[in-house]
C-alpha cells in the first residue's frame, strides 16, 4: 500500500493538533465587527443587523445546500411566511413578537414538510426549478393577496423585538437580540453538523446510493434537512420585519436568493463558518466602496470575482488552505 | 444453516437472459467467489442479492429470510452490506467520518437528540469514535484518519470501503470487484485485510476479475459463464475443472493464475 505516491499527501489537518488558529481569528474578527457596531452610529447598526439576518438565513440555506447537497432556490418563500407571519400576528393580533416567531416557524415548518414531500423527489435542476418556483408563487401571492398583505404598499407599523414588558426600543438593543439568536442558530447548525443526523446528511452529499446501502433513509433525510432549513427562513424573515418595522414584497423578492447564494458561496459553502463570513463581507464591502461614488458598484463586483477566482472553496476555504500549515 | 441461499435465479433483461437458473449457497464464515468472463452475469447476480432490482424468477434467502424485491436500505439494514465496483465514498468528509457514517445502522438519534446532546447520545459519539479508531487501525488507514477521503490514493479508497462496510457490522458483507485497478502491492494488502475480516466471522462474498487474488483467499469458488453457473467447488477443484477451462481459454480473458 505504500507506493511513492502516498508519500505526499498530508497526514493530519486543521482538525488535528496545536491551536485551532482558524477558530480564533474568526472569533476575533466577529468581536471587532460586533464592537464596531455597537460603537457606530444608527446607519452602521441597521447594515451590520440586515447582515446578521442574512448570516441566520444562510446558516439554514447551507444546511440543505452545503451539508445535504440538494439546491433549494427558493428559501425566500420561507423568509417571507416568516415576516408577514410576524407582521400579521404582532401588528394586527397584538401577538408578543416572540410567541409570533415560534408560531410562524412552525407553521413555516409544516409547509416546508408538505411542499418537500413531493418536490425532493426532483434532484439537481430539477429540483432547481420547483423550489424557484416556490418562491415566485409566493411572491406573487404576497403582492395579490392584499386583504392580508396589502399588496405592493407593504405592510408597515410591526412592533419591535420583545417578550413580555421588556422590548429592544433602540437599534443598537434589536442588534444584540438578533446577534444571540444567530450565535444559538449557529451552534445548533455545528451539533447537528457533528452528529449521526448530520454525517448522514452529508454522505447523502457525497453519494445517495452508498448512503442507501449504509441503511440511510435518503429521502426523509433531505426533507428533514430541507424543514430545517424552512425554520431559519423564516427566523430570519420574523427578526427582518422586527427590526425594520415594516415589510413589502420586494423585501422577500428573487434578490434576496441572489443575494443569499452570493454570500454562500463567497464564504464557503459547506461549512459553519462560511455563511457568516459571507453575510458580513457581502454587506459591508459595497458600504466600504461607497467612497468609489460612481464605481461602487464595479469595485465591489471586482472584489468578489477576485475572491470567487482565487478561493474557489469561499474565504472559509481559503482559511483552510493557510492556516494548518501553521500548526506544525 | 446457509448465510446466503440463491434459489433458482433467473433474470431477463428484455430477450437477453442475464442470469439462467442460477443457485448455489454461501455458507456462515466462508469466504465464497464469484468468477466469470466478461458479461457472464456476476454483477447482475450481485445487484439482484444486494436489492437494486428484483429477479425474474427464483428467490434470494438472507439468513433465513427471503429478501428478493426488498429495498436496498432495507436489505442493508438486516446485516447484508456491499461495497461497490467504482467506490462510493464521501469524498467531502474524512476518512474517520466515512467510517462513522458505516455505524449508521447499528446506531440510533435524530435531530433532537443532536441539538440536546443527552448522555446516552455523547456516549454513543464516544463509542463510535473508539470504534472508528479500532477500524482505521485493522485496515491499516490510522494515520489517514483526518484526511478528506478524496485525497486518498485509489488502494486506500478501496480499503475505505471496505472498513466503512465493516462499521457496519454486517453479517454478510459482498465485495464487487474490490482488487479492480490496485496494483500488485495494493491488491496484497486487499488480500491481508479480506482474509482478517473473514477471521474475525464476518461471511465474505465476492465477484473478482483477479483470478490470483480469488485463488488465494476463497475457500469456495462459483463460475458463472453465459449467466448460467457452470461450475462450484474449491480453488484446487475449479483450477482443473474442464469446463471453467474451455470457459476461460474460449473467452477473452486469460487465466493467468
Amino acid at each position: 500500500m505504500r507506493s511513492s505516491r502516498t508519500m505526499t499527501l498530508p497526514v493530519t489537518t486543521s482538525t488535528s493538533g496545536g491551536l485551532p488558529w482558524r477558530h480564533i481569528l474568526l472569533a476575533a474578527l466577529g468581536v471587532l465587527v460586533v464592537a464596531f457596531a455597537f460603537s457606530a452610529n444608527g446607519y452602521v447598526v441597521t447594515v451590520i443587523g440586515f447582515a446578521a439576518i442574512y448570516a441566520l438565513f444562510c446558516t439554514g440555506l447551507n444546511f440543505f445546500m452545503g451539508f445535504t447537497g440538494q439546491a433549494s432556490f427558493g428559501q425566500n418563500a420561507f423568509a417571507a411566511l416568516g415576516g408577514y407571519g410576524s407582521a400579521i400576528l404582532t401588528a394586527d393580533y397584538g401577538f408578543e413578537p416572540a410567541i409570533a416567531l415560534i408560531l410562524t416557524m412552525a407553521f413555516s415548518g409544516v409547509v416546508a414538510l408538505v411542499v418537500g414531500y413531493p418536490t425532493l423527489r426532483l434532484r439537481g435542476h430539477y429540483l432547481a426549478m420547483a423550489t424557484f418556483a416556490l418562491g415566485l408563487i409566493t411572491y406573487e401571492i404576497s403582492i395579490n393577496w392584499t386583504d392580508v398583505t396589502q399588496g405592493y404598499m407593504g405592510y408597515s407599523g410591526i412592533p419591535p423585538l420583545g417578550i413580555g414588558p421588556y422590548y429592544a426600543d433602540t437599534p443598537k438593543q434589536q442588534l444584540a437580540v438578533i446577534l444571540i439568536l444567530l450565535a444559538l442558530g449557529v451552534l445548533a447548525a455545528a451539533a447537528l453538523k457533528n452528529s449521526r443526523f448530520g454525517r448522514a446528511c452529508r454522505a447523502i452529499a457525497g453519494s445517495e446510493l452508498a448512503a442507501g446501502a449504509l441503511g440511510i433513509p435518503v429521502a426523509r433525510y433531505k426533507l428533514v434537512s430541507f424543514v430545517i432549513a424552512a425554520l431559519y427562513a423564516s427566523a430570519a424573515g420574523s427578526l427582518f420585519a422586527h427590526f425594520v418595522g415594516f415589510i413589502s414584497p420586494e423585501v422577500f423578492g428573487t434578490a434576496m436568493v441572489v443575494q443569499s447564494f452570493t454570500m454562500l458561496y463567497l464564504g464557503g459553502i459547506g461549512t459553519i463558518a462560511g455563511p457568516l463570513i459571507g453575510a458580513v463581507v457581502v454587506s459591508l464591502l459595497p458600504e466600504l466602496m461607497r467612497g468609489l461614488k460612481d464605481y461602487q458598484t464595479i469595485g465591489y463586483l471586482v472584489i468578489l470575482l477576485g475572491i470567487l477566482i482565487y478561493a474557489p472553496k469561499g474565504v472559509a476555504g481559503l482559511l483552510d488552505r493557510l492556516l494548518p500549515k501553521r500548526e506544525g | 444453516m446457509a448465510m446466503l441461499a440463491i434459489q433458482g435465479i433467473t433474470k431477463r433483461f428484455g430477450g437477453l437472459v442475464a442470469n439462467d437458473d442460477v443457485t448455489f449457497q454461501v455458507e456462515k464464515g466462508e469466504i465464497f467467489a464469484v468468477i466469470g468472463p466478461n458479461g457472464a452475469g456476476k454483477t447482475t447476480l450481485f445487484n439482484m442479492i444486494a436489492g437494486t432490482f428484483p429477479p425474474s424468477e427464483g428467490k434470494v434467502m438472507f439468513d433465513g429470510a427471503a429478501i428478493s424485491g426488498r429495498p436496498v436500505a432495507q436489505i442493508a439494514q438486516a446485516g447484508l452490506v456491499r461495497t461497490y465496483q467504482l467506490v462510493q465514498l464521501f469524498k467531502a468528509l474524512t476518512v474517520a467520518e466515512n467510517v462513522m457514517v458505516g455505524f449508521h445502522r447499528v446506531t440510533t438519534g435524530g435531530v433532537f437528540s443532536a441539538l440536546l446532546r443527552p448522555p446516552a447520545m455523547r456516549r454513543q459519539e464516544r463509542e463510535i469514535a473508539a470504534k472508528t479508531a479500532e477500524i482505521l487501525d485493522f485496515v491499516g488507514l490510522s494515520h489517514r484518519a483526518n484526511v478528506t477521503a478524496d485525497l486518498l490514493p485509489y488502494g486506500e479508497q478501496r480499503l475505505l470501503e471496505v472498513a466503512r462496510a465493516l462499521a457496519a457490522s454486517p453479517k454478510l458483507l459482498l465485495l464487487d470487484e474490490p482488487a479492480a485497478g490496485l496494483n500488485t502491492e495494493e491488491t496484497a494488502e486487499l488480500a491481508r485485510v479480506v482474509r482478517k475480516v473473514n477471521e474475525n466471522g464476518v461471511t465474505i462474498m465476492l465477484i473478482e476479475h483477479d483470478m490470483g487474488l480469488v485463488m488465494q483467499i476463497a475457500h469456495r469458488i462459483a463460475v458463472l459463464d453465459y449467466g448460467r453457473k457452470i461450475a462450484e467447488g474449491t480453488p484446487d477443484e475449479i483450477r482443473v475443472h474442464p469446463d471453467v477451462i474451455a470457459a476461460y481459454l474460449g473467452g477473452t480473458e486469460g487465466y493467468d493464475d
